[in-house]
């Protein structure tokens, strides 16, 4: 299953203005990713790692180069076409978490499938499915208030695999978390990688993290100083 | 657009408090409007009703000069009756009154008034004026509620009255109150002394003359006399119609504030959302929603209070609005002295277009006041958003 290619990056630069000046976030980025891949982006705070991981998911444009997601060139996609693209192939899991706090775990998780337009029976059997991955099953009903930090991130799991997306893009995932949470959180998205296939891309400076990387792109000042297989 | 209903309904009830008090607000404008309206319609269906029955007939035919403004014209406002005329009056189509001026002297006060004569067998208007049929040789006068509170004169009192005849002499008279009648028509009441036709034809030396002819309301006179001008409903009402107009006036500007305390809600509420709910759009962003989704979903949760609002209106309001209209809304006691024409109680009018246009209105001024906060969202960088950094 692995070795097939998702995301293509050539000649990656990210400019944003400041002020009179432009402050150059990415530059010279090539990286290939493949499907089943388990890697993080890794580098201090200020590195671009965010910056290319919203690139990846669409939700910026480089300002030149070629990033290719699952075929379709980042760039040239407008605001319809990529949210498309995010509503089927991606997956997004952030620091803090984004729940819609006035919604239940359930309807959190359901949400990606509401816009896929999947009929309730469905859905009800996807939520379930999805929720089971990450073992908050019993917490269909209850808000994300009632949570802890580590349920919540696991319903925030849930809601990006929900759909079984060829991508989850994870933004710092444990960085509000603590030792014993961050193990429970990689471990299940590591389970799910290896079960599920799903392309898992981090964004982290988070030394727990990295111990689960299976590949691992070193980020400074906008540029890959490293790009390494821990595990193969 | 289901999808940004189902959701927008969602976020609606998670948000609980927040949502119910503004629905609560927005809900208790709809309930004053109609009410105030339901009260102006009321209103305005009585005093024309009470003016037609009390006053107006059918309609009136107004001896060429008269001018119910210019008192120095009642002089000449008067004519003799033609034959026909005189024929349609007996068959009980038409009705003389004999305008003129007076002053009448009640406890030695000098006080201006009209003396009307009127035929104390007519059956065309509500006046009471068979109350002026007298045998004892008195010269029998009634009068309103209004104009004997104003002259502290009651029943039995004798006043002093002081005329002019048609050349012009001046003369004087005692009458007798026999009746002091009640009426919501300030007109027939205030400054005016009723008395027997034939006894102010007489006096004024105006015999078989009157100033108007009220026609009946079904068995009207419908032919046209020289010298005599047709006023119809149109514009014998117009005075009310402008009066309410005027009132409405004051309603628009009442409606206009408790829309704009409402939608002040709905707006603060929008607003907030936008900036307060940041991570929220931008999570909607994330997950695949495209940014007229996100306004689509917005602009519908804030329509939506005004959904709800009227399903909350019409759950405490109807029961309300229902025993007002059946109980009606008395009038303080000094609104007699308005001289406008006025029911002691008012039974408010609520018709089916007044409640849906009501709704109407607010739901289209909800739907635009929520529509122009969610318009930044398109302005909204997704990263941004995502992050909830305020822009």
């Amino acid at each position: 299953m692995k070795n097939t290619a998702l995301i293509h990056i050539t000649d990656l630069l990210k400019t944003f203005p400041m002020g009179k000046r432009e402050f150059t976030a990415l530059k010279d980025i090539n990286l290939t990713f493949s499907a089943g891949e388990f890697a993080g982006i890794v580098g201090p705070s200020g590195s671009g790692k965010t910056t290319l991981l919203n690139i990846i998911g669409t939700l910026d444009a480089p300002t030149k180069g070629d990033t290719l997601v699952i075929g379709h060139s980042v760039g040239d996609l407008n605001s319809k076409d990529a949210a498309d693209l995010r509503n089927k192939h991606l997956g997004f899991i952030f620091q803090t978490y984004n729940l819609l706090q006035v919604y239940t775990v359930f309807e959190n998780v359901e949400l990606p499938l509401l816009l896929l337009k999947i009929p309730s029976e469905k859905r009800k059997e996807m939520v379930l499915q999805s929720l089971e991955w990450v073992g908050l099953t019993d917490k269909i009903k209850s808000r994300p208030a009632q949570l802890s930090g580590g349920e919540c991130q696991r319903v925030s799991i849930a809601r990006a695999m929900v759909k079984s997306p060829q991508i989850v893009l994870a933004d710092e995932p444990t960085a509000n978390l603590d030792a014993k949470n961050s193990h429970n959180i990689l471990q299940t998205m590591e389970k799910l990688n290896r079960e599920l296939n799903t392309t898992f891309i981090f964004a982290t400076h988070d030394e727990k993290v990295i111990q689960y990387l299976h590949r691992k792109i070193s980020l400074e000042d906008g540029q890959v100083i490293n790009d390494e297989t821990i595990k193969g | 657009m289901l999808l940004a209903i189902k959701l927008a309904y969602r976020n609606l009830v998670g948000a609980k408090l927040r949502t119910w008090l503004n629905v609560f607000v927005l809900s208790l404008s709809f309930v004053v409007i109609i009410w105030q309206k339901g009260i102006l319609n009321g209103w305005d269906q009585q005093a024309r009703r009470d003016t037609i029955n009390w006053e107006i007939g059918g309609g009136q035919y107004w001896q060429e000069n008269y001018d119910p403004y210019d008192p120095f014209a009642l002089e000449d406002s008067h004519a003799r009756l033609s034959v026909a005329t005189e024929r349609a009056v007996a068959e009980g189509k038409l009705t003389p009154i004999l305008i003129s001026q007076a002053t009448m002297y009640p406890e030695g006060r000098i006080q201006n008034i009209l003396l009307k004569g009127i035929d104390p067998n007519q059956k065309i208007i509500e006046l009471p004026s068979w109350e002026l049929i007298s045998e004892n040789g008195d010269i029998p006068a009634m009068i309103g509620k209004r104009n004997a509170k104003n002259n502290h004169l009651k029943m039995g009192d004798y006043v002093t009255i002081r005329w002019r005849d048609a050349n012009g002499t001046f003369d004087a008279v005692e009458v007798r109150i026999v009746h002091i009648f009640k009426t919501n028509v300030a007109t027939l009441d205030m400054g005016v002394l009723w008395i027997p036709l034939k006894q102010h034809q007489k006096m004024t030396q105006m015999d078989g003359e009157a100033t108007i002819l009220v026609t009946a309301q079904e068995t009207g006179f419908d032919g046209s006399m020289v010298g005599w001008d047709y006023k119809d409903h149109y514009f014998l009402l117009s005075e009310i119609r402008e009066m309410i107009e005027m009132k409405s006036i004051g309603g628009y500007v009442m409606f206009v504030i408790l829309m704009s305390l409402a939608m002040l809600a709905i707006f603060d509420t929008q607003v907030l959302s936008i900036f307060r709910r940041q991570k929220e759009i931008g999570t909607h962003i994330a997950l695949g929603m495209t940014q007229k989704q996100v306004i689509a979903l917005f602009t519908i949760e804030g329509a939506a209070h005004s959904v709800l609002a009227a399903i909350l209106a019409g759950i405490y309001g109807f029961p309300i609005l229902a025993y007002q209209a059946s109980v009606g809304w008395t009038m303080p006691g000094s609104t007699d002295d308005f001289g406008m024409t006025i029911a002691e109680t008012i039974y408010p009018a609520y018709s089916i277009g007044l409640v849906f246009g009501t709704t109407l209105i607010v739901l289209i001024t909800t739907t635009i006041v929520s529509y122009f906060p969610t318009r930044r969202i398109s302005k909204m960088k997704p990263t941004d958003a995502i992050r909830g950094k305020i822009q």
